[in-house]
């Protein structure tokens, strides 16, 4: 049991503030809990959100995948922590959240959504190799054919350029 | 008949200089605009003041993020007082610009009450139909301008939100008719790669922001007015 615990690899799969239903059908489809386990991962933990689909728990007594879901927490960031991999919605909060904590990700674009334009930063934080983008019905080939080691740690950036460039047409001397 | 003639001339003489009042009037507002729009984009002198009134006003959660992260590389000292604007339907945005005011605080140099945060009326929700958002615009035109009146920026950030155009627009005509001079610095969103937000766009094309930076150097390029600064997160 002890074993078990240590050799803890969760995937922590999160929607944000609305729901997408599609994302958790997804990652809860056979052949995908198939893969990730083949990849020995040991535990799915998934943020649903406002979603309608709620996914059969599994505690794992029979070696299987252990599924287990809650729809919010005000600590995100933990989950992301404890995670070995995290499988996010495209909003821009959780996709630098989860590349701050150095964490490998697969970015899942919401194709319902209308004005789309999150999967330009998704897309474009793939061409820099950040992370992995895809969609709910090609998840499955994105977990067979990614290599987490080729991913690119992302080192975070700040506001001091826009800091300095306010500063200076404030005519405010540079310190 | 002459009485009524000179009547005539008089009634068109007044006419036309009624007319040649409100042509010069125009006239005179099409130079100020021009002269602003010329100013904006300009620095202000060296040693302009030592502290300017600042609206930072707050989206929704990727923006809040973006905006808190440049707040936090900004001297307090140069940006105080500080008002915070967040949408009325949006709760958790003033919530976490609180607890970063709160945060930096703890500092004794910058102990005083020097922030304050209000929320504005959005024109228009989702979903909302359009005949009622023809009320529910005007209502959100009339609170933003009551919040300008009270606050009278002199620095406003903004990154985003669709609640920054009204403010964003008020701060241009108080420009124009010399009530408050303002810096307006618009930020956009790291989530844009290859096309501007709306807000943007149109803050971009109208030249009403005096400094516009782009995260994404694709968006520099198309829009060489803008600085590209990297990303913020």
């Amino acid at each position: 049991m002890e074993d078990r615990e240590n050799a803890k690899r969760i995937v922590f799969v999160t929607v944000g503030t609305t729901s997408f239903d599609a994302l958790v059908k997804a990652v809860v489809s056979e052949d995908v809990k198939d893969e990730l386990q083949k990849r020995g991962f040991t535990h799915l933990l998934i943020q649903m959100g406002r979603g309608i689909f709620f996914p059969t728990k599994c505690d794992g007594a029979d070696g299987s995948l252990v599924v287990d879901y809650f729809t919010f927490s005000s600590s995100i960031a933990d989950y992301i922590r404890s995670a070995s991999l995290v499988i996010s919605h495209a909003g821009s909060g959780s996709i630098f959240e989860t590349l701050k904590l150095g964490k490998p990700l697969i970015v899942v674009v919401n194709e319902d959504l209308m004005d789309n334009h999150q999967c330009e930063l998704a897309e474009a934080l793939e061409e820099r190799k950040h992370l992995y983008y895809t969609r709910p019905h090609t998840l499955h080939q994105t977990l067979t054919k990614m290599e987490l080691e080729s991913l690119v740690q992302y080192t975070p950036g700040d506001g001091t350029p826009v800091a300095r460039i306010i500063d200076r047409f404030l005519g405010f001397p540079d310190d | 008949m002459e009485e009524g003639c000179s009547c005539l001339y008089s009634r068109m003489a007044s006419r036309f200089s009624i007319g040649l009042l409100i042509l010069l009037a125009i006239v005179l507002l099409m130079v100020r605009v021009l002269y602003v729009i010329y100013r904006c984009g300009k620095p202000l002198p060296k040693g302009a003041s030592q502290s300017f009134t600042t609206l930072i006003v707050l989206g929704s959660g990727g923006h809040t993020a973006e905006m808190l992260s440049l707040l936090s590389v900004l001297r307090k000292d140069r940006f105080t007082p500080r008002f915070y604007i967040a949408a009325a339907t949006d709760n958790m945005s003033l919530q976490k610009a609180r607890s970063f005011e709160d945060s930096v605080a703890e500092k004794p140099a910058v102990k005083e009450a020097s922030s304050q945060f209000m929320q504005i009326y959005r024109s228009r929700e989702v979903g909302q139909s359009y005949v009622t958002s023809v009320w529910t615009t005007i209502v959100a035109i009339v609170h933003a301008l009551w919040l300008m009146i009270r606050i009278r920026p002199q620095v406003i950030l903004c990154n985003g939100p669709g609640t920054c155009i009204p403010l964003c627009v008020i701060a241009f005509v108080f420009k124009v008719l010399g009530i408050r001079w303002s810096s307006i610095f618009y930020v956009e969103s790291v989530a844009r790669v290859k096309k501007l937000s709306l807000s943007g766009l149109l803050l971009y094309k109208l030249r009403i922001a005096d400094q516009f930076f782009v995260q994404w150097p694709q968006l520099q390029k198309k829009y060489p007015r803008a600085h590209y600064v990297g990303c913020l997160m």
